[in-house]
């Protein structure tokens, strides 16, 4: 199986103060893999660094077999950003016109929209559960309606790898649930490759193939069963006590259970 | 109608609508992109570009522009220097517009001509600037439709709208000198103290409505153009300035608005209850 992302030996400081240090992985096309990792551990900053927003300070990001620094094909990466919606909560925009925006690549520079391209942003949010609400402005949805397209908005574009940056913060318990399970199908019935970083292990870990831990600056790959198990039996988890108390808390530090 | 009989009431409407067409294109972008104040800096530079043309006995307006250009591309590139605090680059670009006019207003010797930028003289519209804020207006026009889908990217998502393949900085660049060309040749007719609030206000007014993103802005431009003729019209019948009651008809609206809809939620609310 060929690699998505290939990542080596990746150093990476703000300044002089070191952020990430030889972190290396990979990550192959069809995998659901969590990224997890206390506050600051530098989660956000390997995000950016995969999406060609921060160049490494030293080592090798690889996207489809090419160095991110030339990679031109970003309409094979989807990104859903962390509260994908801060700030826009109150944007005066309908469900079915955000998505539609992600189309741009097909749609073309000068160019309006087609039938074509409106009949698929109706499947993107159909696939999401959300077909009914593409005419509802996005301000008038629950957090976990409003993510739900950020997905579709992803989808639509038909990427090869969806990376998402904690897609749980804000969303209620319910909605948890079945958006891990939605991601689960998306990954099990189109073999789509997902990237996400959660603070949400415990949920996570029943939905994901693989377990990335960042600490201290390094990443380790964490046994899947390891981790099941030890979260069950409530043993002191190796990413630390941290990771317990954030775990299962929304934006506003809800409990999510 | 009486009103429509003089030559330079004719003009005022024609120029009035084709402002009011296209200053809410650029409005909406700019207050959806949290940078509402962006109309009053470039406003206010453009005063130092009108000083500037009255010295040198160039064209005020195509001064403006030019300032307005200078002071877009320098808020574009210090909110990229310090993007956390961008709100920063327009009220440093601000202070710098205002304290070169205020230097270079010293110098002019017909204060009257520079007296009626601060806040406008639509009814002192000339032949050239009528051309030039019609030429003006199909341009900006022309470029918002072509570039409607792409502005909207950025607004409400710059980064995914660069991962979707939008080229970010080339759109921004084009609306930066759409937006300068516009403060400035607005500058001329409704004021440069005032041209701002024409950018926000029918936008503000449109956000209370619109249903979606094709419905304010639309909404927007039928606000815009609704408060430049009621303004015009009121100005000339009770013989008041006219950039001034222009704004102060769209804010007096807003209130209404704002009013209304807490009237009808409280009533709503009520009638749920029972």
């Amino acid at each position: 199986m060929s690699n998505a992302i290939e990542v080596k030996d990746l150093y990476f400081s703000y300044g002089n103060e070191p952020i990430l240090s030889k972190v290396a992985f990979s990550v192959h096309q069809g995998d659901f893999v969590s990224i997890i990792g206390a506050n600051g551990a530098g989660k956000s900053t390997l995000l950016r660094l995969l999406l060609g927003e921060l160049l490494p300070t030293a080592g090798d990001i690889r996207l489809f077999g090419q160095d991110v620094r030339r990679f031109k094909k970003w309409s094979k990466i989807g990104y859903v950003p962390q509260n994908g919606l801060s700030g826009g909560g109150d944007f005066p925009a309908t469900a079915e016109e955000i998505v539609k925006a992600n189309l741009f690549s097909q749609i073309g520079l000068f160019r309006f929209p087609k039938k074509v391209h409106r009949e698929r942003t109706q499947q993107a949010l159909e696939l999401v559960d959300m077909g009914i609400y593409s005419k509802r402005l996005i301000g008038n949805l629950s957090g976990g309606q409003q993510q739900r397209v950020m997905l579709a908005r992803v989808l639509v574009s038909d990427p090869e790898i969806m990376i998402l940056d904690e897609p749980t913060t804000g969303v209620d318990a319910q909605s948890v649930q079945s958006l891990y399970e939605l991601l689960f199908r998306l990954n099990h019935e189109t073999g789509l490759t997902i990237v996400m970083v959660t603070h949400d292990v415990s949920r996570s870990a029943d939905y994901v193939s693989r377990v990335l831990c960042l600490e201290e600056g390094s990443l380790v790959e964490l046994d899947k069963v390891q981790v099941h198990d030890e979260l069950s039996h409530k043993h002191k988890h190796p990413i630390g006590d941290e990771m317990k108390s954030q775990e299962g808390t929304d934006s506003h530090g809800n409990s999510a259970i | 109608m009486e009103i429509l009989q003089y030559d330079f009431m004719r003009r005022a409407f024609i120029v009035g609508i084709l402002l009011a067409a296209i200053i809410p294109c650029i409005g909406i972008i700019v207050v959806l992109k949290r940078l509402s104040m962006i109309g009053d800096a470039l406003s206010h530079s453009s005063l130092a570009g009108v000083a500037a043309g009255l010295i040198m006995g160039i064209n005020p307006i195509l001064g403006a522009v030019v300032a307005c250009i200078i002071a877009a591309l320098g808020i574009e590139a210090i909110r990229k220097k310090i993007p956390k605090f961008s709100e920063m680059s327009i009220a440093i670009i601000m202070s710098a517009g205002i304290g070169l006019a205020g230097v270079l207003s010293g110098f002019v010797k017909n204060a009257a001509n520079f007296n009626s930028f601060l806040f406008g003289s639509i009814v002192a519209i000339n032949d050239f600037e009528m051309i030039l804020v019609a030429c003006i207006s199909c341009a900006v026009m022309l470029a918002f439709v072509l570039l409607y889908k792409e502005l909207f990217y950025i607004a409400f998502d710059e980064r995914a709208a660069r991962l979707a393949g939008v080229p970010v900085k080339i759109v921004n660049f084009i609306f930066t000198i759409l937006t300068a060309v516009t403060v400035s040749v607005a500058a001329r007719t409704v004021g440069a103290l005032i041209v701002s609030s024409l950018m926000v206000v029918p936008v503000a007014c449109a956000m209370q409505f619109g249903k979606s993103y094709k419905q304010t802005v639309i909404y927007s431009i039928c606000f815009a153009i609704f408060f430049m003729t009621t303004g015009l019209f009121v100005a000339y019948y009770a013989r008041l300035k006219p950039g001034g009651t222009i704004v102060l008809i769209g804010v007096i609206c807003l209130v209404l608005i704002l009013i209304g809809k807490k009237i009808a939620s409280k009533v709503s609310l009520a009638a749920g209850k029972i």
